[in-house]
């Protein structure tokens, strides 16, 4: 290429390329011989580097290279190492006395980041991601709590879930459906005496009918003045709070055909965790 | 390949033996390179008190903390503008500076230049000046030879390590990282840090030297973009010098052709062909050239700092126009009001950051919800940040124009506790009584109030409360 062009520049006398850009010609001046050589070291590098490391794609993936290295090898290492840095925090937990897991800061912050994953995984498809839950999914939030809000008995009820079949130390209990005993109009009358427990509008007259309907039929399980009993996973009718709605349609249709709501047993993998997090929504006891 | 007439197409690095020069600008640098030196290998070695739990050391850059302190200022990566600012500023100094006077930063500032000469510096201690250079370079590898260029190898070395050295005592304790080196228990990475930029020093303050300025470095092509006719830059008055003449006869110009600015010159070219790429302007041909004058009795400044708008002026038997209206032109005010905009805008910034770091995150899963007395509870996460070197206890409390009540997760107290030199997330909850206004309305204003239990310090946040709008 250069021996066809003679193009020599009157100021410096050195030959140009020929190329021309609006009347700016350039220089032909020689590379620094170091340049050239870091040039060949490039290559020599190159084909190291093809040879050690993956480099050549095929059909499927790529030539692994003599060092065997992989970026997905090095994420399980590194998941592996972390793993490992966790496995004192891990025993610990699963051993620990939960009562009084407050006390240790590193490990009931362990747990609650850990359980809040497990939870957002496993539980959030019912509590919901905000463990507000939904309608006949208990709000973890709030301080009611249908078998207990304490540590020990949030740790039981993950472990053992609540009226499953799987698990024989499950939660249990079941109410009547209602609808077999007593007549519609009694169970209008029975609506708006649980109404009247929790300070809602009611019909005073059916309401009065309706306290006594309460006392020969529910309260052996929701207690006479209707605050539940924990044991038996009876709710608490005196509060602002309804798993299912406190309108009387919808009272109506509870009594009539009951409820079963199911939560399945979880094992004891992470309930630790799971339970820590949960007790510490605002509404652990 | 190359014919006779085609020259090469890659060349030998042409060896440069800068000779000894006295003058102002040789004194002027030898100043700047003790100062800008000074700075770089003492600093972390300035210690400064900032309490129990935090790194006394005056400047330090802690990646593993994500901290960067600075005397009295200690920067957290949400507020990495501060640096970013700075090295706009750095950039719009170099602008200003280029537009003023040239290639100033490789003349004087660079440390490339200062290293260079630094390591010119030990080669005329130990090899001998110039003259002595080029007969060294001529001569066979003999003992003597071996001699001076190991020696002057091993005093490169010495710089270069302990260039590498200061550089990684930035970035820890560097007292106690001084010890580990010495008894190998450092870590790694320290030692190949060391190693690397040992052997970059070495490399380009001993042999690489004008290469690097005229091959590597971006920076002269950015300069190029920032001078023009008024900027000063290092050039030969040819009208004045021309004809040169060995031997003084009449009509010559004053130029005797002695070389003297040619041999000093690091960068290896002749100032009288022109203003070039390779000039750092360094300057040292002027006092090499003054030092002729004064000698031949002619007066200085045959090579000076001029401006290319001069010219005709001079040419034409006028004087130069003054210095300062070179340098006060729209180009250079401009720079200089965007530079200090963002000094001003910095150092503001810097003065009303708040000491109490406060950030309020209203839990909008769920929006709110009711407890079982019927009163209605909102969720917050406050983030605390605490940059002193001990623990600060907040107290935390509300203003609102309806009636609520505040509590913390996992606490009876309302007092926040942050650890020294962290930030804390604390879940409070805000609830308002079946009763209260609050409860009913879908949105009530509210404001956190934080208040440093020891010495009153105060900060607000605004939030909202969501009720049960029926
Ligand atoms: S050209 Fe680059 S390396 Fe050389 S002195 Fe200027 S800034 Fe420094
Ligand atoms: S020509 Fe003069 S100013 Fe430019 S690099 Fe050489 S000695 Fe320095």
């Amino acid at each position: 290429m250069t021996d066809k062009n003679q193009d020599i520049d009157q100021e410096t006398g050195v030959e140009t390329t020929g190329h021309d850009w609006d009347g700016i010609k350039e220089l032909n001046n020689p590379l620094p011989r170091w340049w050239l050589w870091c040039f060949y070291l490039t290559i020599v590098w190159g084909i190291g580097y093809v040879i050690a490391y993956p480099a050549w794609p095929l059909v499927n993936g790529a030539t692994a290279g003599l060092l065997g290295y992989s970026t997905r090898a090095e994420v399980a290492t590194e998941i592996a190492r972390f793993d490992d840095l966790n496995a004192d925090l891990r025993t610990a937990l699963a051993a620990a006395d939960m009562t009084t897991l407050g006390e240790d800061q590193d490990l009931q912050r362990f747990a609650v980041a850990g359980g809040a994953a497990v939870f957002r995984a496993n539980c959030s498809q019912c509590h919901g991601s905000g463990a507000n839950g939904a309608k006949g999914y208990p709000n973890l939030l709030d301080d009611d709590w249908l078998w207990g809000g304490d540590i020990e008995t949030i740790v039981y009820s993950i472990r053992h879930g609540i009226r499953n079949e799987l698990d024989d130390d499950a939660h249990y209990s079941q109410m009547p459906a209602f609808g077999e005993i007593l007549e519609t109009e009694e169970i209008s009358a029975l609506v708006q005496h649980v109404r009247s427990l929790s300070g809602a509008e009611y019909d005073a007259g059916l309401a009065a009918t309706g306290a006594d309907l309460f006392l020969e039929n529910c309260s052996d399980c929701h207690g006479e003045t209707g605050l539940g009993d924990r044991e038996q996973g009876a709710p608490n009718l005196a509060d602002a709070i309804w798993l299912y709605g406190g309108d009387p349609a919808t009272l109506e249709q509870t009594i009539t055909y009951s409820r079963f709501g199911v939560m399945p047993p979880w094992g004891t993998r992470q309930v630790n965790a799971v339970a820590a997090y949960v007790h510490q929504l605002g509404g652990g006891e | 390949m190359n014919t006779p007439d085609t020259p090469p197409l890659f060349a030998a690095q042409e060896p440069i033996f800068p000779r000894r020069v006295t003058g102002a600008f040789r004194r002027f640098k030898w100043w700047i390179m003790a100062v800008t030196l000074g700075i770089y290998y003492l600093t972390p070695w300035i210690r400064w008190d900032r309490g129990p739990s935090l790194p006394d050391q005056a400047v330090l850059v802690d990646m593993a903390n994500r901290r960067f302190y600075f005397f009295w200022i200690e920067i957290w990566p949400h507020e990495f503008y501060f640096v970013a600012g700075l090295l706009i500023m750095a950039g719009l100094g170099l602008f200003l500076f280029t537009s003023a006077l040239g290639r100033v930063w490789c003349g004087y500032a660079c440390p490339q230049t200062v290293w260079t000469d630094l390591f010119i510096l030990v080669e005329r201690w130990i090899e001998g000046d110039r003259n002595a250079r080029v007969r060294l370079w001529k001569t066979k590898w003999d003992f003597r030879k071996w001699r001076l260029r190991l020696t002057k190898w091993l005093v490169w070395l010495l710089i270069a390590v302990s260039t590498g050295g200061a550089w990684v005592f930035y970035f820890t304790d560097a007292p106690r990282l001084a010890v580990e080196l010495v008894t190998f228990t450092a870590h790694p990475v320290a030692y190949s840090t060391i190693a690397i930029l040992t052997a970059t020093t070495f490399l380009f303050g001993g042999f690489m030297r004008e290469q690097v300025c005229i091959y590597m470095c971006p920076w002269p092509r950015i300069q190029g973009a920032m001078m023009d006719d008024d900027t000063l830059t290092v050039a030969y008055r040819d009208w004045r010098g021309e004809p040169r003449a060995k031997k003084r006869v009449e009509d010559t110009g004053d130029c005797i052709d002695c070389m003297a600015c040619v041999n000093v010159c690091p960068m290896g070219i002749d100032i009288r062909d022109g203003q070039q790429m390779e000039c750092i302007t360094c300057a040292l041909c002027i006092d090499a050239c003054d030092d002729v004058m004064d000698k031949i009795g002619k007066p200085r400044g045959l090579i000076d700092y001029l401006a290319l708008a001069d010219e005709p002026a001079e040419r034409a038997g006028d004087p130069p126009r003054p210095i300062w209206k070179h340098a006060l032109r729209p180009r250079t005010v401009l720079y200089t009001a965007l530079w200090s905009m963002i000094g001003f805008g910095l150092v503001f910034a810097l003065f009303i950051r708040a000491d109490i770091d406060l950030t309020v995150e209203p839990v909008r899963n769920p929006q709110f919800i009711t407890m079982s007395d019927g009163s209605v509870r909102n969720t917050y996460n406050i983030r605390l940040r605490n940059k002193h070197g001990e623990a600060r206890d907040f107290r935390i409390s509300l203003t609102s124009e309806s009636i609520l009540r505040i509590r913390q997760e996992g606490s009876a107290s309302n007092i926040l506790t942050v650890p020294p030199d962290s930030t804390t997330q604390h879940r409070v909850y805000v609830i308002a009584r079946p009763q209260d206004e609050a409860a009913h309305t879908e949105r009530t204003g509210l404001r956190f109030w934080i208040e440093d239990t020891k010495n009153g310090e105060r900060a607000h946040r605004d939030s909202l409360f969501n009720g049960k709008a029926n």
